[in-house]
């Protein structure tokens, strides 16, 4: 077959990961810098039997999508920062309800009205502890405009397969610088859809406690008529207030995450096959500087690798240790005042490797040349490279 | 063997359609209206003789929006003031179900009302049963904006300073199809009014005057939920009495029945149109 390659946009990339990934339903609510990839499903998912809605505000956004997934077709909602802080609520219905749905954060400048048109990070933790309450969640962090149309399509799988809500974190370069974008053909890509009920009704349990954690989903007109409230509840969806059923049911939701960090996060490396000392940790656009300071560092024989992981949420913990084991310091660069940073802290042994920050929060990104600043201050400074 | 009364047999519906165990007692106070809204619901779809697999019953955070839980469909109960996004979701996603919203005072006009005007504007097919006690029941009391002005609640301890604003007028000028007006008291008239919504082609709303005893009828001395019957059967007016009376008679009356009712294209029904014409259009370029 023929190979298909176009110059996309980052959101024009995401709308074609989603359609590709089977979403049929987009509800939203325009906001800079996401807009596109609403204006894209509205025009392509009538062309295809699909449906969009423009609704009121991005509480409705949320809850449109969360309804439309309970009736059974793949869901979609973009977004970026205040649109992302008022989604936090129905998020965490999402999750508890364990209703398959995709958001996009288009990250840009916060808070409040913050900086609508200009680059930043500084969602990192939102993403991770934006609702209220015990909540574990997954945020895929592309780092290229292909990879964005990818990551499109790993969040709706994760969200099909884990019956939970999946954040794709972007931020504004991502979403509208233009690259090169190879479209894989339908049959290379792997698409993931819920697990179907196969009991009869009268055995159904919407929510039943199972070894994986994931249990069947039935949509609403399939026959299985069964109760979802955001309520703590029974396997059965009936709100409870018994202690052993409340801990059940919060283990199961935190543990299908948790259990599969190892899978959701992976790290992709450059230069760290030769053991360098010093390494730089950064994720999405940020990660494509490091990637290039990484390239300088060695032109000027300073052995600097780095890395960078395709999830924040949840990290996957154990490896990024063991691919840190030799690093002695950390340049650890991001879009913010220092988010990513407390999570190394939080999962790095700081009596071994030192975590040195790299931040940028005045609207533009972080260049290579900032990066390798950074390093040759570190050599200065008396440290082996 | 002896037929059973009308009564009994209304009774005997709603139990087809009850959830069986575990899910009962209910958390209402006893006498609470909300109790007489759940049988006129499930009378009214029950005489729609549709497959309860096709029908959704969705509703938000308050005492009214605890109603779904016991009724066998499937139903969605979800965030306070978000019930109709929600159903706009599954609407929108499948247009063959049929849609209902169980929503009070407070979820729906305070915290819900922009989703409220703008489901009317869209005209979706969509009824809400927007259960009116004038009052926060399920948090104790508070006021809510259909609270009477001067009338007491836990955070008008002297009386709400605000004016109420009516449902209905609201619905009607922002677009809905169907609006109409009971009572708890006005069982057989609701019930009506409840099948006129439920058979409407478009957004539909059915307000219905409850009783909250506990808190409303408590805070303002107007007693037991035998009292706030009566008060609800001496002041409603049907519309068609009304429309025949001088505005001065009508002073302490509100108006009950069918106030609005229109034909017009119905959201899904355009979006289908809408698939169907890109299919034809595409088509006959290939
Ligand atoms: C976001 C949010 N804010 C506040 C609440 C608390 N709350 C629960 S029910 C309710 C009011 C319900 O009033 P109404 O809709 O009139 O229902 P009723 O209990 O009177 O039937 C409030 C304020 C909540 N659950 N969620
Ligand atoms: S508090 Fe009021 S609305 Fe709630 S159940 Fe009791 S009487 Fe009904």
């Amino acid at each position: 077959m023929k190979r298909v390659v176009k110059l996309l946009q980052g959101n024009e990339a995401c709308v074609e990961g989603a359609l590709m990934a089977g979403v049929r339903f987009f509800g939203g609510y325009p906001i800079t810098p996401s807009t596109e990839i609403a204006e894209g499903m509205a025009r392509r998912l009538p062309t295809i039997g699909g449906r969009f809605i423009q609704m009121e505000d991005e509480i409705g956004s949320i809850a449109s999508i969360i309804g439309a997934s309970c009736a059974g077709v793949k869901s979609m909602t973009a977004t970026s920062g205040p649109g992302f802080s008022l989604m936090q609520e129905n998020i965490g219905y999402a999750y508890i309800t364990e209703t398959p749905t995709v958001i996009v954060n288009v990250q840009r400048g916060g808070p409040s009205t913050g900086l609508p048109t200009k680059v930043s990070q500084s969602d990192t933790m939102q993403a991770g502890h934006g609702t209220h309450g015990d909540y574990y969640a997954i945020a895929l962090v592309p780092s290229s405009v292909q990879e964005v149309l990818h990551f499109t399509i790993k969040a709706v799988n994760l969200s099909e397969r884990f019956r939970t809500p999946v954040i794709l974190l972007l931020d504004e370069v991502m979403a509208h610088m233009r690259e090169k974008v190879d479209i894989p053909n339908p049959d290379e890509i792997e698409i993931v859809e819920r697990k179907r009920p196969t009991v009869p009704p009268d055995w159904y349990k919407h929510f039943a406690l199972t070894a994986t954690g994931v249990s069947a989903m039935a949509s609403f007109g399939d026959g299985y008529r069964y109760n979802i409230t955001g309520l703590i509840h029974d396997e059965l969806g009936f709100p409870t207030a018994e202690p052993s059923e409340i801990v059940a049911m919060l283990d199961k939701l935190k543990q299908k995450i948790v259990k599969h960090a190892e899978s959701i996060c992976e790290f992709e490396t450059n230069g760290m096959e030769d053991d360098p000392k010093v390494a730089i940790l950064s994720y999405g656009i940020v990660a494509r500087a490091a990637k290039q300071a990484v390239i300088i560092a060695r032109e000027h024989r300073l052995k600097v690798g780095a890395i960078r992981p395709t999830a924040i949420w949840p990290l996957a913990t154990d490896s990024l240790r063991k691919r840190l084991k030799n690093v002695r310091q950390l340049i650890v660069a991001e879009l913010n005042q220092g988010q990513l940073i407390n999570l190394m802290k939080q999962h790095i042994d700081q009596r071994h490797t030192e975590i040195i920050p790299l931040q940028r929060y005045d609207g533009e990104i972080i260049s290579p040349g900032q990066i390798f600043n950074k390093i040759k201050e570190i050599k200065h400074h008396g440290s082996e490279i | 063997m002896a037929q059973k009364s009308d009564m009994a047999q209304k009774s005997d519906v709603v139990h087809h359609y009850l959830r069986p165990k575990k899910k009962f007692p209910h958390v209402w106070c006893s006498g609470c209206g909300l109790g007489v809204i759940l049988g006129s619901l499930i009378r009214s779809i029950d005489s729609l003789q549709m497959s309860k697999n096709d029908i959704v019953v969705c509703s938000g955070i308050g005492c009214s929006s605890r109603l779904p839980v016991y009724i066998d469909f499937n139903t969605l109960h979800t965030t306070h003031g978000r019930a109709i996004a929600f159903a706009t979701g599954i609407k929108v996603a499948k247009p063959k179900l049929k849609v209902i919203v169980v929503t009070g005072d407070g979820d729906c006009l305070a915290i819900g009302g922009n989703h409220f005007i703008h489901a009317c504007r869209r005209n979706i097919d969509i009824t809400v049963i927007l259960a009116n006690n004038w009052i926060y029941g399920m948090t104790g009391g508070q006021f809510s904006p259909t609270t009477p002005t001067g009338s007491r609640g836990t955070t008008a301890p002297y009386g709400n300073l605000e004016q109420p604003f009516d449902p209905t007028s609201l619905a009607i000028a922002a677009g809905a199809a169907y609006v109409a007006r009971s009572t708890v008291y006005h069982v057989n008239q609701l019930d009506k009014m409840i099948k006129g919504g439920l058979e409407k082609k478009g957004f539909s709303l059915v307000e219905i005057i409850s009783n909250c005893h506990t808190y409303y009828g408590r805070l303002n001395r107007e007693g037991d939920p035998v009292k706030m019957l009566q008060w609800q059967k001496k002041h409603a007016m049907p519309i068609e009495a009304a429309r025949k009376l001088p505005p001065e008679k009508l002073e302490d009356k509100f108006i009950t029945g069918v106030l609005h009712d229109v034909d017009k294209e119905e959201y899904c029904h355009r979006y289908d149109r809408l698939i169907r014409e890109l299919a034809n259009a595409s088509r006959e370029r290939s």
